[in-house]
């Protein structure tokens, strides 16, 4: 987390704790290892690149995401591109948050 | 061992449905429901893993097929929440069970006069929000969207069927509008209670025997206290 983030959403969770949020749903979605979600990188790919990772575990994926990060995600926003790596995930997650 | 009982139908009849027991003729009873859903293919082992400990704790419990679901021969199209509720109060009666435990979406039917430990409960707009955007996720991908709006005025009419389950028109508009809150008669247990992770989440179905043990601890002390 920089200075300049915490400044921008003084109340909301950090980058970090957004970062964190979604490798642990990752983690329970897909039956992993903390040490297997910590080693996600920017281009880890998901959705069409996990087979477990069908549209029934990306709807829960999602549903959960608005659970835990308490945001309102709308079937439009979704696209291929947010679900295909995980930098594209983390980057619609951090927009939602700042948006809600 | 697995047994019939007979199970209460919209018209006044009984129709048979099957239900997996550990009976010993024991005087601590429990009725065990299941979620609805994608979630009861989820939990089916674990649900037998928390009915194993039971048992060698000296309880007997029953986990009954409700119509449509399971086993169950009855179409799930015409079933509905109003419906279970009816056939897990048969459920109890006919096995003799003075306690319930329930599971996510299991918790809805449970009756609100029985003694009861409920697992994380599920809300019934969220589970129908859910199979909606699976749906239309799955539909996307197949180059013919369609979005949830369109298929839930539809289904409000014609029932619809999501992720493969077919709900008739009355069971989706319970689910839109139940609003479902635990009796305080009730025992709600979280996930945090039982550490480790929500089964329900997970992609491909999976036990855990420490959340097993945890489970059959609390829900076997409440029977004790009761």
């Amino acid at each position: 987390m920089n200075a300049e983030t915490a400044h921008a959403a003084p109340t909301g969770p950090s980058r970090s704790d957004i970062d964190q949020t979604l490798r642990a749903i990752l983690r329970d979605v897909l039956g992993l290892d903390q040490a297997q979600v910590d080693g996600f990188d920017a281009d880890t790919g998901l959705f069409g690149h996990l087979p477990e990772l069908d549209s029934m575990a990306v709807a829960g994926l999602l549903t959960e995401m608005e659970d835990r990060l308490d945001i309102v995600i709308e079937d439009e926003d979704v696209d291929g591109e947010m679900l295909e790596t995980y930098s594209g995930l983390l980057a619609f997650a951090e927009a939602k948050v700042v948006e809600s | 061992m697995y047994v019939t009982w007979p199970c209460p139908l919209p018209d006044g009849t009984s129709g048979e449905e099957m239900a997996l027991c550990f009976e010993q003729r024991r005087s601590r009873r429990l009725l065990v429901i299941p979620p609805l859903f994608d979630e009861a293919n989820k939990f089916r082992h674990q649900l037998s893993e928390i009915m194993r400990r039971l048992d060698e704790g000296g309880v007997d419990c029953f986990l009954p097929d409700l119509p449509g679901c399971n086993e169950s021969m009855a179409p799930l199209q015409a079933q509905t929440l109003a419906g279970w509720r009816q056939a897990v109060g048969a459920a109890a009666a006919h096995f003799g069970a003075a306690h319930v435990l329930a599971v996510r979406s299991g918790c809805w039917l449970v009756p609100d006069d029985m003694p009861a430990a409920l697992y994380a409960p599920a809300k019934p707009a969220q589970v129908l929000r859910n199979m909606l955007r699976a749906r239309v996720l799955a539909a996307r991908e197949t180059g013919h969207p369609e979005t949830a709006e369109a298929l839930l005025d539809d289904a409000r009419s014609n029932g619809i069927v999501l992720a493969g389950w077919q709900l008739g028109a009355e069971l989706v508009g319970e689910l839109e509008t139940a609003v479902y809150d635990p009796s305080p008669r009730h025992r709600v247990v979280e996930q945090a209670e039982l550490g480790g992770r929500p089964l329900w989440l997970r992609a491909e179905n999976d036990f855990d025997a420490a959340q097993a043990d945890t489970l059959a601890a609390i829900v076997m002390a409440e029977m004790a206290e009761r």
